[in-house]
């Protein structure tokens, strides 16, 4: 980083959130604190539900995961279309209908207050513990471009989150996501151009895109039935759909974007608008990875991405075998480059044998390296966690930004992330904040306080939200991969939730004491088969709701009629 | 009751109208939006057997 990379970061960082406080200065009463404006347009609300989703890991570990595994993880978002239809059909139309602030309050319209408090409070501790995670990742990214200590920046990062969210309310949030998503686009386009100039002359995407196809980088559907396998087309599209219609349709961080407008056909358009464009964006990152996975066959990669880590292992005794395992690697990337130069030389002179040999060569050569990279991976995992292998796809990316960006852009991807975070966090604090205010303080505590009143408890709570999130945030390393950390988290603890909304909408026969009771039943459920069975998380999104919906209509069936009121008609 | 007959009709209207100029209604939307997924999903399935 020097002068010209700090001066982009800073100005990109500082005026975004800037603008934002000053733009919707003086605006403060609960309705517009909590809730925006109401009159944000359908760009406004499709950007800001994209920029709620897509954190700072969204940019650092997806391109990672493309460069590991290819194309694949993209499965995860096949449901996304799907459930952005039902929540536009008929969660929206509902929760406008009532008017809520937050979709908990819907709960205890439609049930009891027991219920309410539950959905309210399963939120709050998946988010919760999702929040360190997101707080987390730019902690690395700038703890490795400024050497800092990782704990002082993810203190440091999560201070300045807080200050900008207390200060402007779920309005700025909205109203800033636009202009934080524009960073992040013209920064990652960027990055994936400069990628594809520097290889090597006379070498295109195309070509790219051959190798990275001959290496199955890019097999991105696997249609087969195998429910262990993390990511596949059914995993996908059934967990999925039930992923993202617990994400999108009962995480109070998104259901307070897309109420933020005054009209439901902006939300519902707005919501269209991610329905469209989530999986080529997921695409995007990922075959950005996968096109850095073409690059390092022609640059020397390390044999271990988190480069800080690897020098402080080989500090720590065994330096002879770290540095044997770093020649070896050396010495494998440079055949298998020859190797590579020869295939696509005999392939652009229509040598077909000579191609298929040297293809062969290349595919030996990149089995042999992945081997040294998994032992590098170990020797670095044996030291903190027994005999697992340590993960370094979160650094692929920003060890390339580093390596080989130009000034100047190294700032704007730097302030991209920075933007991601911003734009997620502040969002996801504004959602902690909100239904801790309204769901509990103001529904438990006090229920006839003055609008000024709760818009500085909510203050007060974003700050208290915000110290949570960065002391997890500082067990955060532990996790294999951040991305898929955040996506088990989510996928334990949205089922049960969904659930609660499902038979709220569909099931109106079933009352307040048996939904609850069947939440409760099929939140411990899915716990113990997450320690007990291995199948990808993915399904918990689908067994999650399904056991609680079937539980609560037993106990329905076995509770004595006329006990409870009826459900609201509205409702 | 008669103050609150425009609004009934503007929220009517705001649900089944979608501004948009070849998608008329909502169902087309939602069709829009399938079809661009299965548009997807096969460029994706395809995309390895271009580039082997």
């Amino acid at each position: 980083m020097n002068t010209l990379d700090y001066a982009v970061l800073l100005i990109a960082i500082l005026s975004i959130p800037a603008y934002g406080i000053w733009k919707t200065r003086g605006k403060r009463n609960l309705d517009t604190f909590l809730k925006g404006s109401g009159n944000s347009s359908w760009l406004v609300i499709g950007l800001s539900v994209m920029a709620t989703q897509a954190s700072a890991i969204t940019f650092l570990s997806v391109p990672g995961q493309g460069f590991e595994s290819g194309l694949g993880f993209i499965q995860n978002y096949f449901g996304a279309p799907f459930a952005l239809i039902i929540i536009a059909a008929v969660f929206l139309p509902l929760f406008r209908k009532l008017n809520v602030y937050t979709a908990y309050e819907f709960l205890g319209k439609r049930f009891d207050s027991k219920t309410r408090l539950l959905g309210a409070g399963l939120f709050l501790l998946q988010r919760g513990l999702g929040a360190g995670i997101t707080i987390y990742a730019p902690a690395i990214v700038l703890s490795t471009v400024f050497g800092w200590s990782l704990d002082g920046t993810i203190i440091a990062s999560g201070i300045v989150v807080i200050i900008y969210t207390v200060a402007g309310g779920s309005d700025a949030v909205s109203l800033t996501q636009k202009y934080q998503m524009a960073v992040i686009f013209v920064g990652m386009i960027a990055a994936f151009a400069v990628l594809i100039w520097k290889l090597p002359p006379g070498f295109g995407f195309s070509s790219a895109m051959t190798i990275a196809g001959s290496m199955n980088k890019l097999d991105a559907v696997d249609f087969s039935p195998n429910m262990q396998s993390r990511y596949t087309f059914w995993s996908g599209t059934i967990g999925g759909l039930f992923l993202a219609l617990s994400y999108f349709g009962t995480d109070q961080s998104q259901v307070q974007r897309y109420l933020s407008s005054g009209s439901l056909r902006e939300s519902r358009l707005g919501l269209m608008f991610n329905g469209i464009f989530k999986i080529p964006m997921q695409f995007g990152i990922l075959l950005l990875g996968a096109m850095m996975f073409v690059f390092y066959q022609f640059e020397q990669p390390p044999v271990y991405f988190n480069q800080a880590a690897w020098t402080e292992r080989a500090a720590q005794g065994e330096r002879d075998q770290f540095r044997t395992i770093e020649s070896q690697f050396a010495d494998v990337h440079a055949r298998k480059r020859i190797a590579l130069e020869n295939w696509i030389t005999a392939a652009h002179q229509g040598r077909a044998a000579d191609a298929s040999q040297a293809e062969s060569s290349v595919r030996t050569l990149q089995k042999q390296s992945d081997e040294l990279r998994q032992q590098a991976k170990l020797m670095v995992g044996g030291g903190i966690k027994g005999n697992k292998p340590a993960s370094d796809a979160d650094y692929v990316f920003i060890s390339f930004i580093l390596n080989y960006l130009p000034h100047g852009l190294i700032g704007l991807l730097v302030a991209a992330f920075f933007a991601a975070t911003l734009s997620s966090k502040a969002a996801e604090l504004n959602a902690l904040a909100s239904t801790t205010t309204i769901d509990l303080y103001r529904h438990l505590l006090s229920r006839d306080a003055t609008d000024a009143h709760y818009v500085s408890a909510s203050r007060w709570f974003t700050v208290l939200w915000g110290a949570i999130a960065i002391g997890f945030a500082l067990f955060a390393r532990l996790a294999e991969n951040l991305i898929q950390a955040l996506n088990i988290i989510g996928s334990i603890f949205y089922g049960p939730v969904l659930a609660l909304f499902l038979v709220a909408f569909f099931l109106k026969w079933i009352r307040g004491t048996a939904i609850f009771w069947a939440a409760i039943a099929a939140q411990l459920l899915v716990i113990a088969l997450y320690f007990s069975i291995d199948i990808s998380y993915l399904w918990y999104n689908f067994i999650g709701p399904g056991a609680c919906i079937l539980f609560a209509i037993a106990i329905q069936a076995s509770l004595p009629r006329g006990k409870e009121p009826p459900a609201p008609a509205d409702a | 009751m008669i103050e609150s007959q425009p609004d009934a009709n503007a929220a009517d209207t705001d649900e089944r109208s979608t501004g948009l100029p070849l998608l008329r209604n909502w169902r087309a939307v939602y069709l829009f939006v399938v079809a661009c997924f299965i548009c997807w999903v096969v460029i994706l399935a395809i995309l390895p057997r271009v580039f082997a």
